[in-house]
């Protein structure tokens, strides 16, 4: 260490008092390693496997009965509220939709900077949302509905650079959290129901050039485009919209990509439609494709894949495997080989009857008849499906993936028309939204759980029962927690090997976000987004 | 204009199998299946195929959160509504707009079938014999355990309203749904339900109190079916169902 570094740590923090704080330093290592440093929360769901799991064991199965509200930031937007926050060295960074950073105090809530985008016209299918930032240095990094990438100075908020990513006017947009690897941020461009053609990029973390494009449907001459007729590759869909993983031993990163375009009708793009519906795994350094897994070959029912990719090493027949974990809006749910993109199991993990089945590949093996048709079929799951986007978490502690997500859901599909409910026992279930709203669905309609489930069988191994169905995500912790929530408002903690409540608080808005705890002057806060506003609890 | 007239243009127009009243004035059949078209690729992500997915909006019975002009739809699609999650629509054009107003107009004013009712006789019998007002409210008067019918001819077709009548238990919308619980001291309480979580229960009960309860303090919980009695041929001829019906579809008053 320098003298004028040691300087700086004896001397700021009395010159400066709390807004030291916003003193941010995360290096490649840091993201890489965040066991190293427990009390942070560095990226999406914390490390770059995804696995949502904090260390921190202050907060227990003992004493969460005694959790208390600590502060409340309610944010200036009523849109609603995806983002999960990064938290450096006390300092709490999120989004206030649609594009609007925050620093804040992690301790107390107080407002350190906002930095304000106004973004361009633009359309996105479900709400001007954002699920949160990424950061590297001291630079945060965040993708705009407006299809722009921003770098902003973490200290001051002021904006580093700012590129286009996209065309807005052309229906792209860019909801998802940035995914940073090394020296570079990559972002993927949603706008699948609307005809984009997908796809990834990789920039420059300094000044934002961009790198390398990889696109979701390949061109003519590439492999796969004849899984496309006509132009239909053209506007396609295929996007990517939520959160990536890394591996760093196989040097991959790993999307999931969204529905084919159009969504319920596929009469005009005949094939399986690569590569929507898919994992696809890309060279770190190149973006070249290594690997891909369909999940949905030629989706009719906008059964998105952009689930966030959860990479774990499970014990499997017997040896250490480096898998994917993949809960999917079809209803399935999956473990894949992470190196090789082998499919290892796969199964129903809710009510499906498009598919009855896998051949030797791994491809779903569809049931006859079951399409859109003019008169309606009966499909489930709900085309809002088994579950969404909502980010799962991974125990290493437990060995169990926990996932929430809907049961009894299913939809009447229709050739080229959005799918149509039928009878009590379909009932619509409504997107995300910031205020609570009636439910009163009946015991056999669609309701919501958070279940925890064994990654080798994928068999449950418990359930929670949310009642109304959920857009939100579910947090793991040391201290043998899952914290989750819903549309009914609730926020509850759950023992993370039995799956009873433990604890709940009512927020009084919908849980759309996914949990995340750290640390704050040496005490664990639990941190959640519901309604408009940011939630945080911790022991009294 | 009275109820009679009111009806029978209501008729008129169903036997003309065109749009009505306001969208006709400037909307062609061709303009609402334009609209249909764009609504359920463009709208029908969050509204729902019908239209009634957004809490407090059905779209497909008039329901908007305030009364809107034809225009100020317009401007609302294309426009969106800050703050909230109803986003603009750039890329679309006035004339989509327009169309896709014709079309969310042309389904709450959609073709009613049904038999020749006298709306006067049906009011008698809604108040009298019928004993309608127990459970229902209409312009203030009755009770608001059952649905509200204030305005019940601009959100049902007659064929629907014919269908409460005779078979009120085949279509039992979520909101109008009864919900019945047992404390632990053994009281019993049923009403509609208001909402329902993995905690809790909330309910009007028979006597219009707001009543709410702890699942985990109670005996017994569960979904019952309304109270609503089907009208039964002894007691009520066809021309008694026509008129109730008729004075149903006259019931176009705005809805609290």
């Amino acid at each position: 260490m320098t003298i004028a570094l040691r300087w700086q740590t004896l001397l700021l923090p009395v010159l400066l008092g709390a807004a030291a704080n916003a003193w941010a330093q995360v290096n490649f290592d840091d993201l890489l390693h965040p066991e190293e440093r427990p009390g942070d929360w560095l990226s999406y769901s914390r490390s770059l496997d995804n696995q949502r799991h904090s260390p921190l064991t202050q907060v227990d199965a003992g004493n969460v009965a005694n959790l208390e509200l600590q502060w409340v930031w309610q944010a200036r937007s009523l849109e609603k509220f995806e983002a999960t926050p990064l938290v450096v060295d006390g300092v709490l960074y999120t989004v206030q939709a649609p594009n609007d950073v925050v620093a804040l105090d992690a301790a107390t809530g107080r407002l350190f900077w906002t930095y304000h985008h106004e973004p361009d016209p633009a359309r996105t299918c479900c709400g001007r949302v954002n699920r949160g930032l990424a950061i590297l240095g001291n630079t945060l990094f965040m993708g705009t509905v407006d299809a722009h990438l921003l770098a902003i100075d973490a200290r001051s908020g002021q904006l580093l650079w700012n590129v286009e990513v996209a065309d807005s006017e052309a229906l792209y947009s860019i909801t998802m959290p940035p995914l940073v690897v090394e020296d570079k941020v990559y972002i993927g461009t949603a706008g699948g129901d609307l005809g984009i053609r997908g796809y990834v990029a990789a920039f420059d973390v300094a000044d934002g050039h961009e790198l390398w494009r990889f696109y979701t449907i390949p061109a003519p001459g590439e492999p796969g485009n004849d899984t496309w007729t006509g132009d239909s590759w053209q506007t396609g869909g295929a996007a990517v919209w939520n959160a990536g993983a890394y591996d760093a031993e196989a040097n991959l990163i790993y999307f999931g990509t969204g529905n084919p375009a159009p969504d319920w009708d596929g009469r005009t793009r005949l094939g399986d439609n690569l590569y929507s519906d898919s994992v696809i795994a890309l060279d770190t350094d190149t973006g070249a494709l290594r690997w891909h897994y369909q999940f949905t070959p030629h989706d009719e029912m906008d059964y998105d894949s952009t689930q966030v990719p959860l990479l774990a090493d499970i014990e499997w027949q017997g040896r250490e495997r480096k898998v994917i974990l993949w809960a999917n809006r079809n209803g399935l749910m999956y473990v894949l080989d992470r190196l090789s993109g082998e499919f290892l199991l796969g199964k129903p993990f809710v009510e499906v009857n498009w598919m009855d089945g896998f051949d030797a590949n791994g491809r779903p093996q569809r049931v006859p008849g079951m399409v859109p048709t003019p008169g309606g079929t009966l499909i489930r799951p709900h085309v809002h499906g088994a579950i969404n986007w909502a980010p799962p978490a991974y125990s290493p502690a437990t060995g169990l993936f926990y996932v929430a997500h809907w049961e009894h859901s299913g939809i009447v599909a229709i050739e080229g028309q959005f799918p149509q409910a039928v009878g009590i026992n379909t009932r619509q279930t409504t997107m995300g939204d910031v205020a609570l709203e009636p439910f009163l669905n009946d015991d056999d309609e669609a309701f919501g759980v958070i279940r925890a489930y064994a990654p080798a069988t994928l068999e449950p191994a418990w359930e929670f029962n949310l009642g109304n169905i959920t857009w939100g995500g579910v947090l793991s912790t040391a201290g043998n927690l899952v914290f989750g929530g819903g549309k009914d408002g609730y926020f509850v903690a759950l023992d993370a090997r039995s799956g009873a409540l433990l604890w709940k608080a009512s927020l009084g808005g919908q849980v759309n976000a996914g949990p995340m705890s750290y640390l704050a002057n040496g005490r664990q806060y639990v941190a959640v987004a519901a309604g408009s506003a940011l939630f945080t609890f911790a022991l009294p | 204009m009275t109820p009679r007239l009111a009806l029978c243009l209501v008729l008129a127009g169903g036997w003309l199998g065109a749009p009505r009243p306001a969208a006709a004035q400037h909307a062609t059949a061709f303009d609402v299946v334009d609209g249909k078209q764009a609504f359920q690729r463009i709208c029908a992500n969050c509204h729902g195929p019908d239209g009634d997915l957004v809490a407090g909006v059905d779209l497909g019975h008039g329901n908007f959160r305030q009364p809107y002009s034809d225009e100020q739809l317009g401007t609302i699609i294309l426009q969106g509504i800050p703050n909230t999650p109803m986003p603009p629509n750039p890329t679309m054009s006035e004339e989509q707009a327009r169309q896709i107003v014709a079309y969310l107009r042309s389904l709450a004013l959609s073709e009613e079938v049904g038999l020749q009712g006298e709306p006067t006789r049906g009011q008698v019998l809604f108040e009298g014999r019928g004993d309608c007002l127990t459970c229902h409210r209409v312009a203030g008067r009755g009770s608001g355990l059952g649905p509200e019918l204030t305005g019940v001819g601009q959100l049902r077709t007659s064929a629907e309203l014919q269908e409460s009548l005779l078979a009120p238990a085949a279509r039992v919308l979520p909101n109008h749904r009864f919900y019945r619980v047992v404390t632990a001291q053994g009281e019993r309480v049923s009403g509609r339900l208001l909402n329902h979580d993995a905690f809790s229960v909330q309910l009007l009960d028979t006597a219009e109190r707001l009543r709410s309860f702890t699942k985990a303090e109670l005996r017994e919980h569960g979904f019952v079916a309304p109270d609503m009695p089907a009208l039964q041929a002894a007691e009520y001829s066809e021309q008694d169902v026509a008129d109730l019906v008729a004075y149903l579809a006259s019931l176009r008053g705005n809805t609290p």
